[in-house]
């Protein structure tokens, strides 16, 4: 892709970030921020990349160390946000 | 070899996957939608993840030397990937399973230095290796391939969006360290302030812009480094400076900047996935930045400018009057509540600190056993992430449509028997609407003096809030001050409506 169809991808999504962001209920405002960690370590993507691959041996252990990070945020993020939202219950009756 | 056209199902799949993403934040405008949607950011990493692992499969490079060297997808490097992978899913559900939910604020703080650690590794292993990457700059007409390929020169739009990533990475890195120290007490959370700590912010940010645009007519290492090293020590001189009670602004910028470390990355690997993501975090995190800054209305320069509760001697200088205040025992209180209609909890921090949550939910279902009407109301800066107040409630089990924010709640206090403060202070200051010299002035705050009786659980007498400005609350003729720690308080309180009721 050239960059300015990835640019364009990126004001779009700005502008979808913004009103999705503003339709969240401020009583979910701590589980947005723990989803939020979690889908910001898709940077495992780029470390994966760099893991796998064989030009520089520090940068695959760089890769693999990124590997780490970022999937304890995804496992972590999802979970903790997993278990925040089984506790808003509504009111019984 | 060209790494920088993926196949068209992969762009697809990374489309499909950053729009689960999108349908991941939507799901959060109600409780009832949440989990589905969090279900959906599972299902977006979990197709974003394969289709890398996929399209970067591992490979054995053909041994020139050997006629018949292996190749096809290299076992053992596939191994160590899923190891880390493996090893990283461990730690992080074993941490969101025991974690306490008054820590939650630390916890974010710290996933968020491990985006940015992420992001500056990946930075870093793109700049080592940058035809792993796509990245290489495309030769002119009249030069060798070979040779120029040698050089391994990178394409100067990456190496901007590469020196952004790893800037912005560092920053999120080092301000969430010190912004965790903070949080989890392991750290002073007043203000430190250093002698010319703006002209010395100012320059180093100069430097690391400077730097990024000189890095694109020469990219040698120490210039890429360099970069990372000024920016490591920003992000820790920017959040020193700032106090425990500014934290909901930081986390949430924190939140911001990790998401813009994830898009200029994107950028770089031409990625739409880590794009959309980081625009959707990027928002995310300044929108939450701004509705914190709002509901102090403090401008977000003043609060990263920092120092804020640092130069309370200069309202305080006047000798402190000693006003008259009344001492109230839990069984007052008890009597009062249970004989009431209707009761306004407002809780702050101090409730988190002293896990008060369980203790004060029961209370609240003694008295509606008593036929009291009991809501919770809740301020944007109430604890110290945004939100916090909510979470904790919910963990208590209360009803999340018993809990109302302040816009929608504040014009009850006038028909509310009992106003019921625990462990928030600022937030209830009518010095806010009406004192123009306060440093709160200006914050909305909640109208608790309009209450009929207004029962404030505090320590002691001694602390006034965070912004070390007194409340006429404490002198009013309706407010009865229950000092003691604010578990104890309710406690004390449950026991003595279920001892006198029946």
């Amino acid at each position: 892709m050239d960059f300015i169809s990835i640019l364009s991808i990126f004001v779009l999504a700005c502008f979808v970030g913004y009103y999705v962001v503003w339709s969240v209920t401020p009583a979910l405002h701590t589980p947005l921020m723990a989803v939020t960690n979690a889908i910001s370590s898709v940077i495992i993507v780029g470390a994966l990349i760099a893991a796998g691959a064989t030009g520089s041996a520090s940068a695959t252990w760089l890769g693999l160390a990124a590997v780490v990070m970022a999937s304890i945020n995804i496992f972590g993020g999802f979970a903790v946000t997993a278990r925040m939202l089984a506790m808003y219950k509504k009111k019984d009756k | 070899m060209d790494h920088a056209a993926p196949p068209a199902w992969a762009t697809l799949a990374y489309l499909v996957s950053g729009v689960l993403f999108i349908l991941a934040l939507r799901g959060l405008s109600s409780p009832a939608s949440s989990r589905r949607g969090n279900r959906f950011g599972m299902a977006g990493m979990a197709i974003a993840v394969l289709t890398t692992l996929i399209t970067h499969m591992p490979m054995y490079t053909p041994d020139p030397a050997m006629l018949n060297s292996y190749v096809g997808p290299d076992i053992n490097a596939l191994a160590w990937i899923l190891g880390a992978i493996a090893l990283g899913g461990v730690i992080g559900i074993v941490t969101a399973r025991r974690i306490a939910m008054t820590d939650m604020p630390q916890l974010v703080a710290a996933f968020h230095s491990l985006v940015g650690l992420a992001a500056v590794a990946v930075a870093a292993a793109a700049f080592l290796d940058p035809a792993a990457f796509g990245i290489l700059a495309k030769p002119e007409e009249f030069m060798d391939p070979v040779e120029y390929a040698k050089l391994g020169l990178i394409n100067p739009v990456s190496r901007v969006e590469m020196g952004l990533g790893a800037a912005i990475g560092a920053i999120t890195f080092s301000g969430s360290v010190i912004a965790f120290l903070k949080l989890a007490g392991k750290m002073s959370g007043a203000p430190i302030i250093l002698p010319l700590r703006h002209v010395i912010n100012l320059g180093t940010l100069t430097a690391i812009l400077g730097l990024t645009a000189y890095f694109v007519v020469d990219q040698s290492p120490w210039v890429f480094w360099t970069i990372l090293a000024l920016s490591f020590l920003i992000g820790f001189l920017l959040i020193i400076p700032i106090g425990g009670a500014d934290m909901p602004v930081v986390v949430s910028m924190l939140n911001s900047y990790s998401g813009w470390a994830a898009a200029a990355m994107g950028f770089t690997l031409s990625n739409s996935a880590m794009i959309i993501t980081g625009a959707l975090v990027g928002s995310s995190g300044a929108i939450l930045s701004y509705i914190m800054c709002r509901a102090m209305n403090r401008s977000f320069i003043s609060v990263i400018a920092g120092g804020f509760g640092a130069e309370s001697g200069a309202g305080g200088g006047e000798a402190k009057e000693q006003r008259p205040w009344k001492r109230g025992s839990a069984e007052d209180a008890a009597y009062m509540m249970s004989q009431a209609e209707s009761v306004i909890i407002v809780p702050g921090y101090g409730m988190a600190v002293a896990q008060a949550q369980h203790a004060l939910r029961e209370m609240a279902d003694m008295l509606k056993k008593e036929g009291v009407s009991v809501k919770y109301a809740i301020h944007p800066v109430a604890g110290r992430m945004p939100g916090h107040m909510n979470v904790l409630l919910a963990e208590a089990n209360v009803p999340y449509d018993e809990v109302f924010e302040l816009e929608d709640i504040n014009s009850e206090f006038a028909q509310a028997d009992v106003a019921f403060i625990i462990g928030a202070n600022d937030v209830v200051n009518p010095a806010a609407k009406t004192d123009k010299s306060s440093p709160i002035y200006g914050m909305p705050v909640f109208d608790v003096d309009k209450a009929k009786t207004v029962f404030f659980v505090k320590r002691s007498m001694g602390g006034v809030g965070y912004a070390g400005v007194d409340n006429d609350v404490f002198y009013m003729d309706q407010t009865m001050m229950l000092l003691a720690d604010a578990k104890k308080m309710c406690e004390d309180i449950v026991k003595s409506m279920s001892g006198g009721g029946h």
